[in-house]
């Protein structure tokens, strides 16, 4: 691993390699990018652009997902 | 009977239903079947870093044939929070239907009606279809009907607190002056909280506690199907007016006896 980037992802503190993609932090927690969406510092990632967009240092990620709700 | 209409949208039955706290996944799918519903809300959340390669999604139960799915913003409790959610379910491919709700504090869960209005401004300004979780208040409900909202739905109680419609007079206030549709949203219990609402000329109902924590969710959400049913048409045939002493049902005249 090279130089490694710190960054939030959902609530939580993790350290990735510098480089690595929105879309490979989507595959590590879904098989299906369909049923996620991301926020980067509070900014809509579109789906389209997972591939080209690279995690930066202290960025705040959020994977989210639908659940049961009112 | 007349769809509810909201906006591009119509749903042939006038309940919405909710996919939260059922006691088993396959009792929530036959609840929504009994109930009829078109409609069925949901909120977003984090996915769970550790465990949802191993959990079958949400979206995996919702058969996107029968149901419209109505993202929520549970759990915002600011503008910005509720518009970052609205903007994420509509990233989710949910489409332009959007459950919103302002909560004010935890106790209460009660709408914080200002912060409300301003995200109703902000995300029909974005073509958001917003269906504004609100008071039973008059005044609350007119100004998030002219700051964009496509329906307005005052709450008939505290959500989750099964107490029913605790201000009919103001939900009637509230038809009176509306030119969106009135849905209300919260605080059902049982089938005749429906009935009542539905009966006052509401256009719709969303409930979810009341179906999914009944100690048996799949008959009371019949039950609950049957009562939007019945209010909506008792409503639709004008009912009587009360009156505060008897009037017979027989003729007066003709009678033989002494």
């Amino acid at each position: 691993m090279g130089e490694a980037i710190r960054i939030r992802l959902n609530g939580e503190d993790a350290e990735v390699a510098a480089g690595t993609t929105i879309g490979a932090l989507v595959d590590g927690v879904t098989k299906d990018r369909s049923r996620i969406a991301v926020e980067r510092n509070k900014e809509i990632v579109p789906r389209t652009s997972y591939d080209q967009q690279a995690a930066e240092e202290g960025d705040v990620i959020e994977i989210v997902t639908l659940v049961g709700g009112g | 009977m007349e769809p509810l209409r909201i906006r591009d949208h119509a749903f042939q039955s006038r309940l919405i239903v909710g996919s939260g706290k059922y006691p088993d996944p396959d009792t929530m799918v036959r609840a929504w079947e009994a109930s009829g519903t078109n409609c069925i809300t949901v909120a977003l959340r984090r996915v769970d870093l550790k465990h949802e390669h191993e959990e079958r999604n949400l979206l995996d139960r919702i058969d996107r044939e029968r149901y419209t799915i109505l993202p929520n913003t549970a759990g915002c409790y600011n503008v910005e929070d509720a518009v970052r959610t609205a903007r994420l379910a509509r990233e989710l491919g949910l489409g332009d239907l959007l459950k919103l709700e302002v909560i004010a504090d935890e106790e209460t869960l009660l709408p914080n009606t200002a912060a409300t209005l301003e995200a109703t401004a902000t995300l029909a300004k974005e073509d958001f279809t917003v269906l504004a979780y609100t008071n039973d208040d008059p005044v609350a409900a007119k100004q998030l009907e002219e700051a964009g909202a496509a329906a307005v739905m005052p709450l008939g109680a505290p959500i989750g607190s099964g107490l029913g419609i605790l201000n009919p007079t103001n939900i009637r206030i509230i038809l009176g002056r509306a030119r969106v549709p009135i849905i209300v949203d919260a605080g059902v219990g049982t089938a005749s909280d429906v009935a009542l609402a539905m009966e006052l000329g509401v256009d719709g109902v969303l409930l979810n506690t009341g179906i999914a924590q009944a100690q048996d969710p799949v008959p009371m959400a019949r039950a609950m199907a049957l009562a939007c049913e019945a209010g909506h048409l008792a409503f639709l045939s004008g009912r009587i007016p009360r009156r505060e002493v008897a009037a017979p049902s027989s003729p007066v005249e003709g009678r033989f006896t002494s």
